[in-house]
């Protein structure tokens, strides 16, 4: 991934559809071979319904705004569940206020599965135009049924958006499989550049949708006051995007698919159940999200007694384990959990056992230090 | 490498002196580091004479933030409110001792922060209302 950044900024630094040169036709074949990637790696039909935008956010902001703002009105409303991140929740809070629509949110189990009743409930009595939900959790883990419920959101015409960003890294993700309209993830969680990120949506929806941002490459003509669009995926691309990012992602891609994210899911698998039942046997430990490793991703988020979040991790850091603490931009989700923070421990396909062994030696060491 | 999580800080920590609140506050003032999502309030009674004459803290967090500030309320107590004002960073870090990383930082002095916020707010409102009758 470094070495294709590193190429296009000694070798074919230039700028993408813009100059007839040879070195901007390198870099605009690069940029478009990874486009054609990044559809492969998720099934999509088509290389057009591939937007490069900054992450996960920016993905469902362009969503909110350029969907969102011609189908839901006032009264309408839009379906959430209670583990979204934050950034899954605040681009529709927006919305909605301003258009006078209203949010819904599924809550979800002890365990931390989603309450399919309620889910049910809510697109019964009607009005629900769009339902964004996380493929995987990003605190309990929890792998949602993402499939079924887009099958049954469209019955009664509700568009879905998927939260990709825990699960294109880690799961075999097929968006013609799944049937969702739109579906969002990041680079960075997948070996990627940071500051780059993918907005996959139906090519029908992209060619209705107004544009996210105006300016140079998303145009066709631009006169004093009016100006004509090109077609997806370029209408979503205003101004110079991030070449050198899209090709890192391709690269990564590359490298992903090569490894085979059937492998990449099986390892994870393995490491969880490790890990849950290692961490599990632990006094007073706490572990938040669903037990069965087959149904869930791999982080784990667990409190040990009284022991902070903020204290563990340090605690964990002076014996060189990196893991996240706080409220991992997801506040409603700690608040349904009835806790402040937790301590996350997540899983690539870097990782390995002996660093579980190693975890748990340090959770001892913390619990001594904390004399629990 | 000492760790900051020394017998002081959990004993504190688990039973923290002032911890509550005051029912005639002076004083008050309360904010959080949006990060850790850690929270502290400080309340202080003063007398006559501008010293301290009670003091309580609360909120929640991690255990250096909710230690140092328990600390700190025995620090102030009986002092002068030109003396509080004067407390230093450095004075906080030797209580809790050991080494802590710039983010941690932020959890120990969180409570100092609070405290300067209300003191500064109280003088400034004093001067404002003292200028205001020397205008009449
Ligand atoms: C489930 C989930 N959604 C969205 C995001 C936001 O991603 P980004 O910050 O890359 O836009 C994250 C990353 O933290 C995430 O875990």
């Amino acid at each position: 991934m470094i070495e294709g950044l590193d190429r296009y900024y000694r070798e074919y630094n230039a700028n993408v559809f813009r100059g007839v040169y040879q070195i901007s036709e390198e870099a605009t074949a690069a940029y478009e071979t990874a486009r054609k990637r990044i559809a492969e790696l998720i099934n999509a039909k088509d290389p057009s319904e591939i937007i490069f935008v900054r992450g996960t956010t920016e993905a469902i902001n362009l969503v909110a705004h350029s969907w969102g703002r011609s189908n839901i009105g006032l009264g309408d409303s839009v379906m959430l569940t209670e583990m979204e991140h934050h950034s899954n929740i605040v681009p529709w809070q927006l919305l909605a206020r301003d258009k006078g629509a209203q949010l819904k949110y599924v809550g979800i189990s002890d365990e931390g599965r989603l309450l399919t009743e309620e889910f049910h409930g809510y697109l019964e009595n009607g009005g629900v135009k769009l339902f964004a939900v996380t493929q995987v959790s990003n605190v309990l883990g929890t792998v949602n049924p993402v499939r079924e419920m887009v099958r049954e959101a469209h019955r009664y015409n509700c568009r879905v958006l998927v939260d990709a960003a825990q699960s294109v890294p880690h799961i075999a993700v097929d968006v013609q499989d799944l049937d969702c309209d739109f579906l969002a993830f990041s680079g960075h969680k997948m070996c990627g550049p940071t500051g780059i990120g993918v907005l996959y949506a139906k090519r029908d929806l992209l060619e209705k949708m107004e544009p996210y941002q105006g300016g140079g490459e998303m145009i066709r003509e631009v006169h004093l006051y009016e100006a004509s669009f090109k077609d997806p995926p370029f209408k979503f691309e205003a101004g110079t995007t991030d070449i050198s990012g899209a090709i890192g992602l391709g690269v990564a891609v590359d490298y992903l698919s090569k490894v085979g994210l059937r492998n990449i899911r099986n390892h994870e698998r393995d490491l969880t159940a490790y890990a849950l039942d290692k961490l599990g046997k632990l006094k007073q430990m706490r572990i938040y999200g669903p037990a069965d490793p087959d149904t869930r991703g791999g982080v784990i988020s667990f409190n040990l007694a009284d022991i902070h979040a903020h204290d563990m991790a340090s605690l964990l850091d002076e014996d060189g384990i990196a893991v996240r603490s706080g409220h991992h931009c997801a506040q409603p989700l700690m608040e349904r959990l009835g806790v402040a923070a937790t301590t996350r421990a997540s899983f690539y396909l870097y990782n390995t056992e002996g660093e579980i062994d190693r975890l748990v030696e340090s959770l001892e060491r913390a619990g001594r230090v904390f004399k629990i | 490498m000492s760790s900051v999580y020394s017998e002081i800080i959990l004993d504190y920590y688990r039973h923290p002196r002032n911890k509550g609140t005051l029912d005639h506050p002076h004083i008050k003032a309360k904010d959080s580091n949006p990060l850790c999502g850690d929270i502290i309030e400080m309340q202080l009674e003063l007398d006559g004479n501008d010293s301290v004459k009670d003091v309580r803290f609360n909120g929640q967090g991690c255990a250096i933030s909710q230690a140092s500030a328990s600390m700190l309320t025995e620090l102030v107590k009986g002092k002068k409110l030109d003396d509080v004002r004067s407390i230093s960073k450095e004075e906080i870090l030797s209580l809790i001792g050991g080494q802590l990383s710039a983010v941690r930082l932020k959890c120990a002095l969180l409570s100092l922060k609070v405290l300067k916020t209300g003191v500064y707010t109280y003088l400034g409102s004093m001067s404002n209302s003292k200028e205001e009758l020397s205008g009449l």
